[in-house]
């Protein structure tokens, strides 16, 4: 299965380099808005250094909400979701392949991000162990919840506008968990940041079988 | 001779409205078979219902040996179908589809070549994205696709819409290819002439059931044996 896996995450990624929708569209929004949130907050660094995990973790599922939206068109057009129900391919690889391209995109855009914050808002990035196991831990738990949910609604009209109405409120508990655990990290809070890690990486766990288990009969309806 | 496709009775919906009313067909093996018949008789139905990727809810559905209406999952890897859309990225190349959908069916890189080289998409288009493409240039590129996975039952919807003159052809030998590989093929044209000629039986389909075949012809008055094209591709 994992030569399936590899085969679908690898063309999700020449796709995306050639359309370059991450790299031109994705990225450029999320620095948008963390710039915006500049603006918005306060002048005085005090305050967005404050809220720095926050908006950091907020930008980061907006912008990938838009990555998820992307994936999820890919298979989503001209014939190409009934080519793959006749393809062969097991449907958990093509979930695991999806998960694996989306997961290396997020990564992609957080590490732009990171820096963005530390240059921006001042954030004094520190616990490192802590930063790297909480964006890997909320990576996957966005790409998997992401591809399950872009399946659920594939094929509706209203798909582009109904995928962040459905995303956002399940994804609050992965915002919450690496808040918490980046505010531990940058010492602003005296706080289990590893517990907080713990709490995301059980929602990827979770969210991976789910996706494992039903994303064919997603893909069937 | 062995049965590829086995339907009686079957019934497949379309939402509420009854796309196959009960509809009896059997195809055997190295068969090509032509099914004829208006707009909306249910022709595109029946290809997809073969597939299992249309849901048949009652009578007998046996493709390939397996049952597609309780097992709809179980022909799929075996059959190929090109219906109305293409299946095809448009971001990656004629090459990078041809390569993704054959290793998806674990087919080798010599049967992916050669289905590039039949289909006439080994020069210049192979390189070229097949959002450049114009439709007829697409729909040899979901042939290619269909033919490097070698699938045991190739149904093939319009298969010549959309080609010109040449593709046409090269259409017409892929498909008595398959079927001198041990294949059958399934097919719904509207170019009666060229498809008629094409086929060993045909099917005429309408309001969603097939009409009874005509009887042979009596020994005194034998009918003109079918004109067969033969179309060196090579």
């Amino acid at each position: 299965m994992w030569r399936d896996v590899v085969l679908v995450a690898e063309r999700d990624l020449r796709i995306e380099l050639r359309s370059r929708v991450a790299t031109n569209q994705v990225a450029p929004f999320a620095l948008l808005v963390l710039i915006l949130f500049a603006f918005a907050l306060d002048p005085d660094t005090g305050v967005l250094r404050t809220a720095a995990p926050g908006l950091y973790w907020v930008v980061v599922l907006f912008s990938g909400v838009l990555a998820v939206a992307r994936s999820g068109s890919l298979d989503d057009t001209d014939g190409i979701r009934d080519a793959l129900r006749l393809s062969g391919l097991p449907p958990a690889a093509l979930f695991l392949g999806k998960a694996l391209a989306l997961a290396a995109q997020l990564l992609a855009l957080e590490l732009v991000l990171i820096g963005a914050v530390a240059v921006l808002y001042d954030a004094p990035l520190a616990g490192f162990p802590l930063l790297v196991a909480t964006c890997l831990a909320a990576t996957v738990a966005v790409a998997a919840t992401g591809v399950l949910y872009s399946a659920l609604v594939a094929g509706l009209r209203v798909r582009d506008t109904l995928l962040p109405l459905l995303l956002l409120p399940v994804l609050a508990p992965v915002l919450i968990g690496a808040t918490k655990a980046f505010e531990a990290a940058f010492g602003a809070e005296h706080i289990g940041g590893w517990d907080w890690c713990g709490l995301v990486v059980l929602f990827a766990v979770v969210y991976l079988a789910a996706g494992h288990r039903v994303y064919g009969a997603l893909m069937e309806g | 001779m062995e049965l590829v496709v086995h339907f009686r009775a079957a019934v497949a919906l379309l939402g509420r409205f009854p796309a196959l009313a009960g509809i009896d067909l059997d195809v055997a093996q190295g068969q090509i078979v032509l099914l004829r018949g208006p707009n909306g008789a249910g022709k595109t139905t029946l290809l997809r219902a073969c597939a299992g990727l249309v849901p048949v809810v009652d009578g007998v559905a046996e493709v390939l040996g397996a049952d597609v209406r309780r097992q709809p999952r179980a022909v799929r890897g075996r059959v190929g179908l090109l219906g109305h859309s293409t299946g095809l990225y448009d971001d990656l190349t004629v090459a990078e589809n041809v390569r993704f959908w054959g290793r998806a069916a674990r087919a080798d890189a010599a049967d992916m070549a050669a289905a590039l080289r039949l289909l006439g998409l080994d020069g210049r288009l192979r390189d070229v994205a097949v959002g450049g493409l114009s439709a007829g240039q697409r729909r040899r590129t979901s042939l290619a696709c269909l033919l490097a996975r070698r699938p045991q039952l190739w149904l093939l919807d319009e298969p010549h819409a959309g080609m010109d003159a040449a593709a046409r052809d090269q259409v017409d030998a892929l498909m008595h290819q398959a079927v001198g590989q041990g294949a059958t093929v399934l097919f719904s044209s509207h170019e009666l002439d060229r498809a008629t000629s094409l086929a060993d039986r045909v099917v005429e389909i309408t309001g969603g059931v097939a009409l009874p075949e005509p009887a042979p012809a009596p020994a005194s008055a034998p009918a003109p044996a079918p004109e067969k094209v033969v179309v060196d591709v090579a």
